[in-house]
């Protein structure tokens, strides 16, 4: 028997003390710096198959509250790491603690002091796989998420229309966070939401405009969705596209895309309005960028710290996608104008 | 732009403290750098910003409209800030802009517009606003008198808020729950403020700060948001406040964040704002919150918030000002990103309030609505419970944490204490675990957020587990849960029985210590290169190298409080800062938010920690510095100074050990007599018999004491045998293992400042000061006038003596404060303090001689002997009290310091300068009419002249029975007022509430009114000193001040002072 602990590929461990589900896992290790809002990460699709540092020390305040708050129907992400976990949570709407949850949904979470430590070490190293291993009758392979096709398992298998709105917007669901739908939903559109993998050009009869979803990994691995979104930029559809979204229609106009050092994973990430003296503070989850813009293209959101590119716009065409989530949950709301701007465009 | 006049906020105040001096230095610095010519308008000489390096020009003159008027006509600058001196700078902007003054000399408000600043501080215009754009505002009505606002009251039902308009810190604010509750809030508030809010009552709703920033591009964030621990109802500056909030959810948090955003763009703000919100934690619905208040200036809470994130708000706030956007400054914390974004923590920041209620006779125990704190302080931590015990300790109060203070005796007086709000409910809370009561009930009765009484009770569990098993050594594991949790080494050594020092080299042992870790405002996401760090054990590794050698740590003062405040961060900011050129790494310890030696620019390297010997010790073997300066930072670091060096840290100027012989009152006391040099005769006693009986034998009046003291705590002088008595069953309450003190009294006596430097035991300069008030009144309560006018040639060349004799016989290295008292031309030495003290800022802006740095070169062996001139201008700094804000206190000057704040002014003669300090601390004459009541024979003859003056200055007098008859018989007329215990009406208290008076004369019988203290009965000198304050009327109550007044009326009138600026001075 040994202690639970956190290892990393190259060696480097960590004592914890778990507090989820006594299982092991494996998977990529990413940090979060946001301060609130755990139950909307954790269930974000965007982290399918990585194992989760929060930054913020003390988690678990409010608890739990009902699916009307988490972004997808279940936890997402592979395992937890957070300093200190609050089993004593104080809010009206708590249905449980957050250990039962993890519990419940089969997701390992340790409680390991110097989160702050880890966290460097992703900053200095770079991202890696991790395991985390809580007793020695059952370790885990490395497994690199990222071989996966993550949006394959978190999208949608079936077509789904709701709203009643006069315009007609077709989303592919490489594994949304809800809010986008709900944000959609709120300014009174018909939303058809189909998988990754479904052929919209032959399936659907008309639309007004296509929007492209968040969703993890890496955005090479959805050749289909790129093809679909090829033939939408042909057909001169309106297309909006948002974090994975943004990737793939990078990729889609003939851009590229890599992978960065360790991501962007928070909800203070600064990014300026090429062109303005206008900078938001947006909310971010992402380890692969849009290196190469594609012709026709330009720059539209760069981060204003490190200044990779944060959303691209076609010159004349209403193409435009951004990298960070306008939806927020967690994190600021200050971009959702960009769900007004993406519906007047169509 | 070029040149641009910034207004400060004055002499510190209830609700207006050391902040001010943290953003206006910031500000003056973010000008500077825009090559902006800068003039600053503020009569606090302790401050920093009023020191050389900073503002280009200096006028230490009241921040009243026609001051800064005259300064506009003098100065012509191109723009005003108001936003960095607090109300007091808002007031006086919008009073210049209201009359029309800053149009007059094409003068521009930068920052945010002034009809926004307008708009928000009228609560009724504001509310109308909110509603414009759906903001929540709880019900509520603007009245003007009582009727009215019992009306309302009944409107919304009881229990109401009663809210006054533009007054700082919520004065005069309060709950009622029926009509006289309600008519008395209401009444006292009318006498300061036009406007009275009533309104609905958020019984136990969360309170909630955000801190905004704004550019004219529109781009807005939050830089951090704050939970009150404590619920609605208490003042946000007397709540324990946590950063970021602990129980929001992400929609919660966001709702809020978008309202304040909403709010701050419908303003047009520019610069900083901060926006306070009420949360329903039962909401029906989503959610339910109300708007409660907005600052659109820099604040207490966006000082706590700038220190509690790294972020320089106030810096940031200047630069926006000018026009800048955010996009285009830089971070000067992380230096690799920019100031357009929001911070993120990876640690919990804890506020407490710092009260010093039992400071001032009489006061009235209880918190609420308006502030009664002097100071605060703030810890960082990984977890609540080792930033809430860190917080607890740093406070200095005598407490290791919150489970420390046994002050209750039955579970009935706990839950009491936890109903009744008071400095005291967080012990209370403790100790109610203790008895077992429920989080539920607590919450209950408290309101306070059930999230927080868990980890409360979590600490007390801990400590009961350890309790139950005294085991020592502790398991290695749970020794490191108690760190964890924020137990001091102290603590854990009484509850195992064991020393300090013995947990301490038991848990370094095992290797638990604790990591240091830097606040980088992004939660390590980027490496920054910040120098800002702070302790936890929540870590296994440190983020920063240890200094080294080169090092040098500098001892802060720790929250302010009566007798501590920023003229101790002065001193402390500049000796770190010349340490730089001995080539030395400066590191600073402190833990007060208001200060601007935490500011991020001060020193190499910041440590926001706590000033205890535990903390000290693990930086000194953390860092491996030369030394550490105990000297700068006032009575906290020099507490502990005797620790430090006996754990082996070298101390950095004069030896410990003769510091040691000027501390202990019988070796030092042994040193006077051996050279000769005269003291009032003084013993310690044990026993009430043999204190009596020296009593006797030296003659009343004495002076009884405690053996430490800080700023006089329990100091009382004693007529009698009957008052002796007294004193001494309270001094054994007081402190059981120390002796009582007991000296001799001399009255009328002159009392003395002496401060200097020496070096190697070589005096190497001095200023000599004279109070105005005898001997008797607290150095920080008097008068201070530079140069020392009322010391003769041959007094002051014994006293220049005994210094040199002195310095020389304790090997003085550093600074020094020798109080001197002289009675028909005898010098006496009251004390001799070996560090820098409360007037070292203010010798050296009324000299230009930099103390702070002169002591610095002392330790190095580098200060040059200065002769200093005899100058041809007087400076005189005068008190500032908070008495106003005080329910109960008794405003009168004594033995034990009650000021909270000083302002210093230059002038021609010592009643100008005196006048323009006066002023600088509120007095102003609306008519000339004063009530003169005089105790004592001497003191009427002494004071016969001076009416007599006041009377052919065409002032109406009023007197009470005895005085009027006295003057009567010098042949000075006067209106004869009864006293309240006559039972006439009207009487003297109703004379000054129905404002007939603008100046009231109280002056007592040198004996003055013990009977009260010991009776606990109301004296008419009482009821009329309080009538005075809480009627804004100003008060004197000591003769000489007195005298000096009048002398200063009589000789100018306010066209008559001179506005002329620091440098013209000097």
């Amino acid at each position: 028997m040994i202690n639970p602990i956190l290892e990393f590929q190259n060696g480097i461990i960590f004592k914890g003390k778990s507090f989820g589900y006594e299982g092991f896992t494996s998977g990529e290790i990413a940090f979060a710096t946001g301060m609130t809002g755990y139950p909307e990460s954790l269930t974000d699709p965007s982290y399918k198959g990585q194992i989760l540092v929060l930054t913020y020390p003390i988690i678990g305040n409010y608890g739990v509250q009902d699916l009307s708050s988490w972004e997808s129907s279940h936890i997402q992400i592979s395992g937890l790491i957070v300093s200190i976990y609050n089993e004593t949570p104080s809010h009206h709407k708590s249905i449980y603690l957050l250990a039962e949850w993890l519990e419940r949904e089969k997701i390992p979470a340790l409680e390991i002091s110097d989160t702050r430590l880890i966290t460097q070490t992703i900053r200095d190293k770079g991202s890696s796989l991790v395991r985390i291993i809580i007793n020695d009758n059952n370790i885990p392979r490395f497994h690199d998420p990222n071989e996966d096709n993550l949006v394959a398992l978190v999208s949608s298998k079936k077509v789904l229309t709701e709203g009643q709105g006069k315009k007609h917007i077709v989303l592919i669901d490489c594994g949304i966070k809800e809010n986008i739908r709900r944000e959609f939903l709120k300014r009174d559109v018909k939303l058809t939401t189909v998988p990754w993998d479904f052929d919209i050009f032959s399936e659907m009869k008309s639309f007004d405009g296509l929007f492209i979803s968040n969703g993890p990994g890496d955005p090479k691995i959805v050749s289909q969705t790129i093809e679909t979104v090829k033939k939408a930029l042909q057909k001169k559809v309106p297309t909006f596209g948002i974090c994975l979204g943004n990737q793939i229609l990078a990729l889609a106009a003939g851009g590229d895309t890599y992978k960065l050092k360790f991501g962007h994973r928070g909800q203070n990430q600064p990014c300026y309005e090429v062109g303005t003296r206008r900078c938001y503070i947006t909310t971010q989850n992402h380890g692969f960028a849009v290196g190469r813009i594609p012709k026709g293209f330009s720059p539209w959101f760069i981060n204003a710290n490190d200044g990779t590119n944060e959303g691209i716009k076609h010159d004349s065409l209403p193409f435009f996608s951004v990298q960070f989530h306008p939806e927020a949950c967690p994190g600021p709301m200050d971009t959702l104008w960009l769900f007004d701007y993406f519906l007047k465009a169509l | 732009m070029k040149k641009v006049l910034i207004l400060g906020s004055g002499a510190l105040k209830i609700g207006e403290a050391g902040e001010f001096d943290y953003s206006g230095s910031q500000a003056i610095k973010a000008l500077k750098e825009e090559k902006i010519f800068t003039i600053l308008v503020n009569p606090n000489i302790a401050t920093v910003q009023t020191s050389a390096d900073l503002a280009d020009k200096v006028y230490f003159l009241p921040v009243t409209p026609y001051f800064v008027e005259q300064i506009i006509k003098k100065e012509a600058p191109d723009g005003i800030f108001l936003s960095f001196g607090g109300q007091t700078a808002l007031n006086c902007g919008v009073a210049l802009y209201k009359s029309g003054v800053l149009k007059k000399y094409g003068v521009s408000i930068l920052g945010s517009p002034i009809s926004a600043i307008i708009l928000s501080e009228d609560r009724a215009k504001f509310a109308t606003h909110l509603k414009k754009i759906n903001q929540p505002i709880p019900p509520n009505y603007p009245v003007v008198s009582v009727k009215e606002a019992l009306k309302k009251a009944k409107l919304i039902g009881y229990p109401v808020m009663s809210r006054a308009a533009y007054t700082l810190g919520g004065l005069h604010s309060g709950i009622a729950h029926n009509d006289i509750e309600l008519k008395k809030l209401v009444d006292s508030a009318l006498v300061f403020a036009p406007q009275v809010l009533i309104e609905k009552y958020l019984y136990h709703y969360k309170e909630l700060e955000y801190e905004i920033v704004r550019d004219k591009y529109d781009n807005c964030l939050v830089v951090c948001n704050m939970e009150n621990m404590d619920p609605m109802g208490i003042h946000t500056g007397e709540s324990i406040v946590v950063a970021p909030s602990q129980t929001l959810t992400n929609f919660e948090f966001h709702t809020l964040r978008n309202a304040s955003i909403e709010i701050v763009r419908s303003l047009g703000i520019v610069g900083e704002c901060n926006v306070q919100f009420a949360l329903n934690p039962n909401p029906n619905g989503e959610i339910e919150y109300y708007v409660i208040e907005l600052n659109a200036r820099l604040s207490r809470s966006s000082a706590l918030a700038s220190k509690a994130t790294g972020y320089p708000l106030a810096y940031v706030a200047a630069k926006l000002a000018l026009g800048k956007g955010l996009t285009e400054i830089k971070n000067q914390v992380t230096k690799v990103t920019q100031s357009c974004f929001e911070p993120a923590l990876d640690y919990i920041v804890t506020k407490i309030p710092r009260w010093d209620l039992e400071k001032f006779k009489g006061a009235v125990e209880e918190i609420g609505s308006s502030m009664k704190s002097v100071g605060e302080v703030m810890s960082i931590g990984r977890s609540f419970e080792e930033s809430l015990q860190k917080a607890v300790r740093m406070l200095d109060i005598g407490v290791e944490g919150p489970t420390d203070n046994h002050l209750f005796s039955s579970k009935e007086e706990v839950l009491q204490f936890i109903k009744k709000p008071t400095p005291r409910r967080i012990f209370a809370l403790a100790a109610a675990f203790r008895y077992d009561i429920r989080v539920e009930e607590l919450y209950k009765i408290s309101g306070i957020d059930p999230w927080f009484l868990h980890r409360i009770k979590y600490i007390v569990d801990l400590e009961r587990s350890v309790v139950k098993d005294p085991d020592f050594p502790i398991q290695k594991n749970l020794l490191l849960i108690l760190k964890q949790a924020g137990f001091s080494d102290k603590k854990i050594g009484s509850l195992t029985k064991h020393t300090e020092l013995q947990v301490r080299s038991m848990r370094k042992k095992f290797g638990i210590t604790p990591s240091v870790f830097q606040i980088d405002t992004l939660a390590g996401e980027v490496p920054a290169a910040t120098n800002y760090l702070y302790l936890t054990y929540h870590g296994s590794h440190h983020d920063v190298l240890p200094a080294g050698k080169k090092g040098i740590i500098v001892l802060g003062s720790g929250p302010y409080r009566i007798g501590s405040s920023v003229e101790f961060d002065w001193s402390c900011v500049y000796t770190a800062r010349h340490l730089k050129k001995y080539g030395k790494t400066s590191i600073v310890l402190n833990c007060n938010p208001e200060t601007v030696s935490t500011d991020y620019d001060m020193s190499d390297r910041l440590y926001f920690d706590e000033i205890t010997f535990e903390r000290v010790a693990d930086i000194y073997e953390f860092e491996h510095p030369s030394h550490v300066i105990v000297s700068v930072g006032g009575q906290t670091p020099n507490n502990i100074a005797k620790y430090i060096h006996a754990y082996g840290i070298p101390i950095l100027g004069t030896k410990p050990k003769d510091i040691d012989r000027a501390e202990d009152r019988k070796k030092f006391s042994a040193l006077l007599d051996r050279l000769g040099i005269k003291q009032p005769r003084w013993d310690s006693f044990t026993d009430d018999k043999s204190a009596l009986a020296f009593a006797t034998a030296v003659e009343y009046p004495v002076l009884i004491r405690p053996s430490y003291v800080l700023s006089g705590a329990a100091m009382n002088i004693c007529y009698n045998e009957y008052e002796l008595k007294f004193y001494l069953k309270k001094a054994v309450d007081i402190s059981r293992e120390n002796p009582v003190i007991i000296s001799k009294f001399i009255t009328n006596a002159r009392e003395i400042e002496f401060d200097g430097v020496a070096q190697n035991g070589m005096l190497k300069a001095y200023v000599i000061c004279n109070h105005i008030e005898h001997a008797g009144v607290h150095s920080g309560d008097a008068t201070i006038v530079y140069p020392a006018e009322r010391v003769r040639y041959f007094s002051g060349k014994k006293m220049i003596e005994i210094a040199g004799e002195l310095s020389s016989a304790l090997a003085i290295s550093g600074p020094l404060n020798i109080q001197f008292m002289v009675k028909d031309n005898n010098v006496y030495v009251i004390e001799l303090n070996l560090r820098s003290s409360r007037t070292f800022p203010f010798i050296s802006k009324v000299t230009g001689i930099n103390f702070a740095e002169l002591a610095v070169d002392a330790f190095f062996c580098k200060a040059k002997t200065i002769d200093i001139p005899y100058p041809d201008y007087v400076a005189v700094k005068s008190p500032q009290f908070s008495f106003a804000r005080l329910e109960g206190a008794d405003p009168v000057l004594r033995v034990e310091m009650s000021s909270t704040g000083e302002a210093a002014c230059f002038g021609n003669t010592a009643e100008e300068a005196y006048l323009k300090a006066l002023m600088s601390t509120g007095f102003f004459l609306q008519k000339k009419a004063a009530l003169i009541t005089i105790g004592g024979t001497e003191n009427k003859i002494r004071f016969a002249e001076p009416v007599w003056r006041l009377k052919n200055l065409g002032f109406t007098l009023y007197a009470t029975h005895n005085t009027h008859a006295f003057l009567k018989s010098k042949g000075i007329n006067t209106k004869l007022v009864s006293k309240v215990y006559e039972m006439k009406r009207p009487n003297v208290v109703d004379l000054i509430e129905g404002k007939k008076v603008s100046l009231v004369f109280n002056i007592n019988k040198p004996e003055g009114e013990p009977e009260q203290l010991i009776k606990k009965e109301k004296t008419d000198g009482f009821m009329i000193r309080r009538a005075a304050i809480d009627n804004n009327i100003a008060l004197l109550t000591d003769l000489n001040a007195s005298r000096l007044l009048v002398n200063a009326l009589d000789k100018y009138k306010v066209e008559d002072l001179e506005i002329k600026s620091w440098d013209e001075y000097i």
